[in-house]
């Protein structure tokens, strides 16, 4: 309780966590509907626009969740994170403001047009406000990372007089290399979330033999999204992140794959327990050499191990890490495989009838949840024990004058809330998955 | 440089308040002059698709301050700590009742979001008037640049007050019956019916309140702080933004008298623009003053970053101003004329 450092990073880590639980379905989601409603104004079939109207609903419902639980942690910079804010505003400020005035100004503006203004507007005055909100969306979901970005691995700046941080090259900052791969994988990562609820949504309605034309549409709209974005977010995205660690975090990329001896042909761990205290993984089966190429392009380069390193530089959770990863990798190519047989299914015309397969993509829309949260705690504890990646200690972070008790009060605080918003969600989004997608003929 | 800065973050927040104003006006009211659920549906139409965007200034209010000033906001955000949770609790609470209202056609569901849309409208505007009083009155920073203070004390003034203490309540008071008398004439304008009478009874009440209200408070300012009314006189600025909210204060009531709500409401909008602007300029270049010695004072000056950043930060707010005006300008026009309940199912 002591520690107000603990209660800090407790209340980031888990505000933020539950937070993007929303915007990763509405990121992808976006997407889903600007493609259904292109659809949709292409061939004029009602079908296309029925759907999208259903997961507008849906988007609706997860958005306002989304946005009322972002705006605990644009504050956090300024109530917890003191030190870090005025060591480093002057850089993270730009892209936070940017977020502020090209993002969420476009988003807040054409949310209440997609929602409640179909009738309102014209098919293509419709389409402009689903593609006002992705673009929206999608420009927010930049400036996070490029924010993120500098704190993995900061370009850009200079120190001023004071010690504080200053912008130098604005493009630099902007055009991190470290946020361009980021960017690509976790917004990949969000649409492989929205294909696999689409699909999930599908084949629920296929077992359950309800409206066949939706459950056929999601299903296919689903599948093929999901196999092509899976494949993205492994190859080259997941690829791409995994070089910019090797190449910028070195120690990271041993920690994730609890590697403690240096030296070429690196095996690649698939399973196995990390044991810090003795320094070895514990009951390894292992691709030997494979972690050589996967982090420099070839089988003999050297990799790093933990060892190599000082001990106050290794992130604090190894197994953590480790194990975030290993979640992330192993759950992505189950996805993978998932959505490589649906599709092949589909092709073949067989989907339909399947419903061994039919059972396993309506369960499997939790993966890509589970798969992006591990992502998320893969960069934030592999960063440690840097707050700004060897510039600022995260223990030098925090804000001086909150003590542990307050910090702790306000968790509990969310994590009430968080409770009531839960209940509200689960209880809205199976309201309108009962209601399922309806026609606006029938409607009208 | 700093200046222009100190300036684009004072219109930011200024913007923010007469926005998110009258739809915290609307809340404030909505229990007292929308009693039927199409009533109250009506209310929530007018600021359904706009209370949303209003927020987004304060967003970008602070994104501005993080980016120009990142040690007032590191200091004031500590300091205020546990204020500052209850406000994105209210806010959050806020958000979800106007977004969730309707989408069950319950009366206990609707009388809940009903109660914590009105509750978490009543705070906001006190606890954001509670701020600004101590930011007038000062805050005991000390030589780190940092401050600490306790929720609230014996109400009595020092070198150590609480958050609320009886200047600062009595500014949160103020504030809210401003954007309550605010709403009013936001209501009046957008709605017909039995929603626009009890408005525009309520109107003229309030802002007799206002005037009073704004009369006791610029007395205990000079008191609390006698400086601000001392620099007037070497502020043009501060003159023009008096202009400003004397001209819109008549405008309230010329507007109120004729019957033409838009001009009334454009006439509080000013007053409230005013009102801030004059404090902004009366208080420059001090933006976060300090109880304990004014060598500690945390100003536009030296708490700005370098100026690559700040004129790299007005190239693209210079762009993204005007974008996020146009937006504002094509949403009233998409929403213009008077609001009536949407059918059962569609709509806030």
């Amino acid at each position: 309780m002591g520690d107000p450092l603990f209660w800090h990073r407790l209340q980031f880590g888990f505000t933020a966590t539950y937070h993007y639980l929303f915007p990763q379905l509405t990121m992808g989601l976006a997407l889903v509907i600007v493609v259904l409603k292109a659809m949709g104004l292409r061939t004029s079939e009602a079908r296309y626009n029925d759907a999208a109207r259903f997961w507008i609903k849906i988007f609706g419902i997860n958005f306002a969740i989304g946005v009322v639980t972002g705006i605990p942690l644009e504050f956090q910079f300024g109530t917890n994170w003191a030190a870090f804010s005025r060591f480093s505003g002057g850089i993270i400020g730009q892209t936070l403001g940017m977020e502020g005035m090209f993002a969420f100004f476009l988003e807040s503006s054409f949310l209440g047009m997609l929602i409640w203004g179909e009738k309102k507007l014209s098919p293509k005055g419709h389409f402009g406000a689903a593609l006002a909100l992705w673009i929206g969306s999608w420009l927010s979901g930049y400036f996070i990372i490029a924010t993120n970005a500098f704190m993995q691995h900061p370009v850009g700046y200079a120190v001023a007089k004071d010690g504080s941080l200053q912008l130098a090259s604005f493009w630099a900052f902007l055009l991190n290399p470290w946020a361009l791969g980021q960017y690509a994988h976790n917004m990949i990562a969000a649409v492989v979330t929205a294909s696999f609820v689409v699909a999930a949504m599908g084949a629920f309605w296929t077992l359950k033999g309800i409206h066949p034309v939706q459950a056929r549409l999601n299903l296919r709209t689903g599948t093929i999204m999901g196999l092509i974005f899976s494949v993205f977010v492994a190859f080259p995205t997941g690829d791409i992140s995994g070089k910019l660690v090797a190449k910028y975090q070195p120690i990271t990329l041993a920690a994730m794959e609890g590697r403690f001896e240096s030296g070429p042909r690196a095996n690649l761990t698939l399973i196995g327990q990390p044991d810090v205290a003795r320094r070895r993984i514990e009951n390894p089966i292992q691709l030997p050499a494979v972690l050589s190429f996967i982090a420099y392009g070839s089988f003999s380069s050297n990799v790093k191990g933990l060892l190599e390193f000082p001990e106050d530089q290794w992130p604090q959770n190894i197994e953590l890490l480790y194990y975030a990863f290993h979640i992330m990798a192993g759950l992505g190519t189950i996805m993978i495989a998932v959505m490589a047989l649906a599709a092949l299914l589909l092709w073949k015309g067989r989907l339909d009838q399947n419903r061994p397969v039919l059972w396993v993509l309506m369960l499997a829309f939790p993966f890509p949840y589970i798969a992006t949260a591990a992502g998320w705690a893969v960069a934030e504890f592999g960063r440690q024990p840097w707050l700004i990646y060897g510039l600022l200690r995260t223990i030098h972070g925090g804000s001086p004058t909150v003590n542990a008790g307050h910090t702790a009060f306000t968790t509990l605080g969310f994590a009430g809330i968080f409770v009531v918003l839960s209940v509200l969600w689960l209880f809205l989004i199976g309201r309108e998955i009962a209601h399922g997608p309806v026609s606006h003929s029938a409607k009208a | 440089m700093e200046m222009l800065w100190f300036w684009l973050v004072s219109v930011m927040v200024a913007i923010y308040v007469v926005m998110d104003g009258f739809d915290f006006g609307a809340g404030i009211l909505h229990l007292v002059v929308a009693k039927t659920n199409e009533e109250r549906r009506q209310v929530l139409g007018a600021i359904g698709p706009l209370w949303d965007g209003n927020e987004v200034w304060l967003l970008a209010g602070g994104g501005s301050m993080f980016l120009a000033f990142p040690k007032v906001l590191a200091s004031g955000f500590s300091g205020f700590y546990l204020a500052i949770w209850l406000v994105v609790w209210c806010l959050m609470l806020r958000g979800i009742s106007i977004e969730f209202r309707s989408h069950l056609d319950d009366g206990l569901w609707r009388r809940f979001w009903d109660g914590t849309f009105a509750i978490s409208s009543v705070l906001l505007p006190v606890l954001f008037g509670a701020a600004l009083g101590n930011v007038l009155r000062g805050v005991p920073v000390d030589g780190s640049g940092y401050f600490e203070m306790a929720l609230w004390t014996d109400f009595r003034m020092g070198a150590r007050p609480g958050i609320l203490d009886w200047y600062t309540v009595l500014i949160g008071v103020f504030a809210l019956v401003t954007v309550a008398a605010h709403g009013a004439l936001f209501l009046a304008w957008k709605t017909g019916g039995a929603v626009h009478e009890r408005s525009r009874g309520l109107a003229m009440k309030l802002w007799g309140g206002v005037l009073v209200l704004w009369i006791v408070a610029s007395y205990a300012t000079s008191v609390v702080n006698p400086d601000i009314f001392h620099r007037l006189p070497q502020a043009p600025l501060g003159w023009v933004a008096s202009l400003i909210f004397l001209a819109g204060l008549g405008l309230v009531f010329v507007g109120i008298q004729r019957e033409r709500f838009l001009l009334a409401f454009l006439g509080s909008g000013a007053f409230i623009l005013g009102l801030l602007a004059a404090s902004a300029a009366c208080v420059y270049p001090v933006m976060l003053k300090s109880t304990l010695d004014p060598q500690f004072d945390l100003t536009a000056v030296n708490a700005a970053v370098g100026q690559h950043g700040l004129r790299t930060g007005l190239v693209w707010w210079l762009i993204g101003f005007p974008i996020a005006i146009g937006y504002l300008a094509f949403l009233f026009r998409f929403n213009r004329g008077k609001v009536t309940a949407a059918a059962e199912g569609e709509g806030y």
